[in-house]
């Protein structure tokens, strides 16, 4: 592992990532659960919503962005509690590397996690509604950036929310309105290629995107200091 | 302890003089719109209070950020008295707005940018203080509320433009519906700007007591842990 006692920047954060994807692949916790989650909520859309051909068009994207956002959250939240309730976030503090590097860390393994999830729920949504639109490059290209904007608000305000008494229930109280710029925007670009919108309809919804998650992961970067300190 | 000061107490009474000022002009001086007739009237209290209820945010997302570079306690003190004034306004300028639509609009609400942009606004410092009530150490209270704060007042404009993507079609009767391209005749500029004027007067005092009240409670606390 890493044998300098000051690692850079960028070895902390990979040891981070490193330590999140290994303690997941042996227990599959997260991903199990993520991925039934997901699973268990498209299906529920398709009865709530009779996802018959006309409608399914319209409102694909936003099914979708539904089923990435709450098991998003299932994900962010037991990501950070584990940390919590073991002690893990003590010893990472006491590390002595930056503590936007466990920030980093942090959010790359979230999104690591958010993305494999996706990356199976939409061959299957693809397979399922036979909607082979999901597949071009425009389209995700949204999905990584919905994402990344999603999961760096998600994990410093779940960074937030495992200190708190109300724990689990907090997260998406705390995150859901604020995240409503990317969850909006990604819809709209999505909705855009899967209905072969010109991309002068969809630039606009896009750079938002853009900007959402440059602003958010900025701020997050700069503040995570303050929401982990001792 | 220390009494009340005595400008605070000629500010609470010229607050409640200058409210009940407003509403003569905004019930009785005002001269009745021709179109919307009386509900218009709502109109300018809607926009006092909302313009009270904005500013309160955008202070508590200043005041959060100087929380979190001089960690001095006092700004968190500041920043939730802005903001439980301004949850406050805000949920009257929501009340006031759909009384005014549904004769206007023909319905409470609508999916309008603002409105919506609004509704989220308010659900944010909703939970800012679900957020506050979660923890007990006073210190990590005020440095997470400071955190929230800032997230929110930066996602508040966003939240607006990409409300707006959704309806970028929408009928024009809307945009026009609240306020800056409504024609107001010179009566109504009058009761209007008093009303603005009423209402940061009111922001003001409320928001000098609310931060005694809340030196006051960390007082208090003091005062029971040196007891204990």
């Amino acid at each position: 592992m890493v044998s300098s006692p000051h690692p850079s920047f960028f070895q902390a954060v990979a040891a981070v990532v490193r330590k999140d994807l290994t303690a997941e692949f042996r227990s599959r916790e997260l991903l199990s659960a993520m991925l039934v989650f997901s699973l268990l909520v498209i299906l529920i859309f398709n009865y709530a919503l009779e996802l018959e051909l006309g409608v399914r068009e319209k409102v694909a994207a936003g099914v979708l962005w539904a089923t990435f956002a709450f098991a998003g959250t299932l994900g962010l939240n037991r990501s950070m509690s584990t940390e919590k309730d073991r002690g893990c976030l003590d010893g990472l503090l006491l590390a002595p590397v930056d503590r936007s590097a466990i920030f980093f860390g942090k959010a790359i393994s979230n999104l690591v996690f958010m993305l494999i999830v996706e990356a199976i729920v939409l061959p299957l949504y693809a397979l399922l509604y036979n909607e082979g639109r999901i597949f071009q490059p425009g389209f995700l290209a949204v999905v990584l950036l919905g994402s990344i904007g999603y999961i760096a608000v998600g994990t410093l305000l779940s960074a937030m929310s495992v200190q708190t008494r109300t724990r689990d229930v907090l997260l998406p109280i705390l995150l859901f309105p604020v995240a409503i710029p990317v969850l909006l925007s990604a819809v709209k670009a999505s909705t855009g290629f899967l209905t072969g919108a010109e991309m002068a309809e969809i630039w606009p919804p896009l750079n938002l995107l853009i900007v959402y998650d440059i602003i958010f992961t900025a701020v997050a970067f700069m503040v995570f200091d303050a929401v982990v300190e001792e | 302890m220390s009494s009340k000061p005595t400008l605070l107490k000629i500010l609470d009474v010229t607050s409640l003089i200058l409210l009940g000022a407003a509403t003569y002009l905004a019930l009785v001086y005002a001269p009745t719109e021709r179109v919307m007739g009386d509900v218009q009237r709502v109109f300018y209290f809607h926009i006092g209070t909302a313009w009270v209820g904005l500013l309160g945010f955008v202070l508590a997302a200043v005041v959060g950020v100087a929380y979190l570079v001089s960690k001095d306690l006092k700004w968190d003190i500041i920043g939730v008295a802005t903001i439980e004034i301004s949850v406050v306004f805000f949920f009257i300028t929501i009340m006031l707005g759909s009384i005014w639509a549904r004769p206007t609009w023909n319905t409470w609400w609508n999916w309008d940018p603002r409105l919506t942009t609004a509704a989220i606004t308010e659900l944010v410092y909703v939970a800012y203080f679900m957020l506050r009530a979660g923890l007990e150490d006073p210190e990590r209270r005020a440095r997470f509320g400071a955190v929230y704060a800032l997230l929110g007042g930066l996602s508040a404009p966003i939240t607006f433009m990409a409300i707006r993507l959704f309806r970028s079609i929408h009928p024009v009767v809307i945009g026009t519906g609240q306020g800056e391209t409504l024609p107001l005749s010179s009566d109504m500029k009058v009761a209007f700007f008093f009303a603005l004027f009423a209402f940061t007067v009111i922001f003001i005092d409320l928001f000098w007591n609310r931060i005694r009240l809340g030196q006051l409670e960390s007082k208090v606390e003091q005062l029971k842990l040196k007891v204990m």
